[in-house]
């Protein structure tokens, strides 16, 4: 990694509006660094959905800067963002199967979408199949799956390419807790190999369970950082990627 | 759940992503709806046609210009019989020996007047008496060169002194009124075939826009996966292009029987200028790529609407 690229990301004074209505986000400003874990919480309403779509690329904010593995992605021509999009692996609070592909298919996307041949497909997608426990339902299309399956298609779909960066909105709300201390379990791995995790949840209960996991508290479209620890945040270890 | 995945050991990329049966799999609405298929049949059945049409009438054109180009008539517009029958032989011998003349001979008149009988009835023709008409002489030849304007005035002048009752006229001179209206048909088959063109570029694009607003959803989740705009439009190009070339081919099937049949029609007329406006094996060329073209153009008009609709999207 460049020295460039120390930081994974930065928001600077980001505020986001839809059309002409009032500021969703106001001043936000942190710095993610790789090999981090960072819990967004916050009441519904906060934000928190708003500020993972800038964070995945799809929104541009109204005003403020965003920087993205050390490039300014507010100037950057469209024709770019896929190139940083396929560093990141997102977990969507809807799932966004695509409904007419099976589970395996759809496990397999981000890699097709990379240009990976399918003879090399196979084992990746089988490997995550059996990790997410739905090896049995690997022909299975997303509307024969329950809430909790095609939650972990979802997640085996965005770890799949190991991502520089997982952001996941809510990844545990259909699973049963055994099955989202699991989930957490692939997160961490995930982090332990350098990928910098974002997860916005509810439940209190998964903070505990990552204790080296930073949080992000969203009120009201504003972030809570008294101490300003998010916005200049101490130096942390690069993990191996 | 077992164990931490494979996949974390990484897996090699190469950038091309989406081709074949993965993107046919990903976006099976991207192909154009049924009766589409049929529209572009209909559009390249009707553009053959045209184009046969045009080619033939071209033909036609070609080689009457080509037979009639050094041909020229001579007429010997004289009351008297026995004064037409001079001057008619001075001036065959005359024309016998200018230079520039191919080939001169006289029509018999047994000739004349079987051609005018129809309409005149024999009783009334080749006889020296009062009541019969006086048909002229003619003389019929063919230049080296081509028959124009100065050629026609050389002509006149040389046969002015040994026959003043003479009329000299270039033969393309009494067909300018068809070959201007073959010139005409030409146009208007060439503009048929600009407005079926247009038409399919119209269809294919409203088809594609469809075809996009059906796939939106599966569209976004590509994107947000990385995925580009040009393979999301590959796989729209892809499966109009095989869509546009099964309509093209029954296309041109279906415009072949329709050309093979006016042509067996006109065929069966045998009239002089028509057996000339046969297709050549140019032309059955030509004829055979426009279903490619047809292809090419809806592929092309695919990718064009679904990249200039993808440009508007984050």
């Amino acid at each position: 990694m460049s020295a460039e690229e120390d930081h994974i990301v930065r928001f600077d004074n980001v505020g986001l509006r839809y059309g002409t209505g009032k500021e969703v986000l106001g001043d936000i400003s942190f710095t993610l660094y790789p090999g981090s874990f960072y819990f967004l919480t916050g009441a519904s309403g906060a934000g928190k959905t708003s500020l993972l779509r800038l964070l995945y690329l799809a929104q541009r904010p109204s005003r403020g800067m965003i920087s993205m593995f050390g490039t300014d992605v507010i100037t950057l021509p469209r024709v770019r963002l896929p190139g940083f999009r396929r560093r990141l692996g997102v977990v969507f609070q809807d799932f966004r199967l695509v409904p007419h592909l099976s589970a395996y298919d759809n496990i397999a996307l981000p890699l097709r979408v990379a240009g990976v041949p399918d003879e090399d497909l196979h084992q990746p997608v089988s490997d995550m199949l059996d990790w997410v426990g739905l090896v049995d339902r690997a022909d299975a299309k997303p509307a024969t799956l329950s809430g909790g399956e095609q939650q972990r298609v979802a997640i085996a779909r965005a770890v799949i390419g190991r991502p520089d960066m997982l952001i996941a909105d809510e990844p545990t709300g259909n699973v049963d807790p055994e099955m989202a201390v699991k989930l957490l379990r692939l997160f961490e791995a995930l982090n332990r190999l350098g990928t910098t995790v974002v997860v916005a949840t509810h439940d209190l209960h998964l903070l505990k369970k990552v204790p080296d996991s930073l949080i992000m508290r969203l009120d009201k479209g504003r972030l809570n950082d008294p101490t300003g620890a998010l916005r200049y945040p101490p130096r942390r270890p690069v993990m191996p990627a | 759940m077992s164990q931490a995945p494979a996949f974390l050991r990484g897996v090699t990329t190469r950038l091309s992503g989406l081709a074949g049966k993965s993107g046919r799999q990903l976006l099976p609405q991207a192909r154009l709806a049924g009766p589409m298929l049929w529209v572009i049949a209909i559009m390249i059945a009707l553009t053959v046609v045209a184009a046969a049409g045009g080619l033939a009438l071209a033909n036609v054109a070609g080689e009457a210009r080509g037979e009639l180009s050094g041909a020229v008539t001579v007429q010997i517009v004289e009351a008297g019989a026995e004064a037409r029958e001079a001057q008619a032989r001075a001036a065959l011998a005359r024309l016998q020996r200018l230079p520039g003349v191919a080939d001169v001979a006289r029509v018999p008149d047994e000739e004349i007047g079987a051609l005018l009988a129809p309409w005149l009835g024999e009783a009334n023709l080749g006889g020296s008496g009062d009541a019969s008409i006086a048909v002229p002489a003619l003389i019929d030849l063919r230049l080296n060169g081509a028959a124009d304007g100065k050629a026609i005035a050389a002509l006149r002048k040389a046969l002015a002194e040994v026959a003043p009752a003479a009329r000299v006229d270039a033969q393309a001179d009494w067909l300018k009124p068809v070959f201007s209206a073959i010139h005409s048909l030409q146009w208007l088959a060439a503009s048929l075939i600009l407005l079926l063109a247009a038409a399919t570029i119209a269809a294919v694009w409203l088809a594609a826009r469809s075809a996009l607003g059906t796939n939106r959803e599966t569209i976004e989740i590509v994107h947000h996966l990385g995925g580009t705009d040009a393979q999301i439009a590959r796989i729209f190009q892809r499966s109009v292009a095989f869509d546009a070339a099964l309509g093209s081919i029954a296309g041109l099937a279906l415009g072949l029987i329709a050309v093979l049949l006016m042509g067996s029609r006109f065929a069966a007329l045998g009239s002089g200028m028509v057996t000339g406006g046969g297709l050549r094996w140019q032309d059955w060329l030509l004829i055979a790529a426009i279903p490619l073209v047809g292809t090419v153009l809806a592929a092309l008009t695919a990718r064009f609407t679904v990249m200039a609709a993808l440009r508007r999207m984050l």
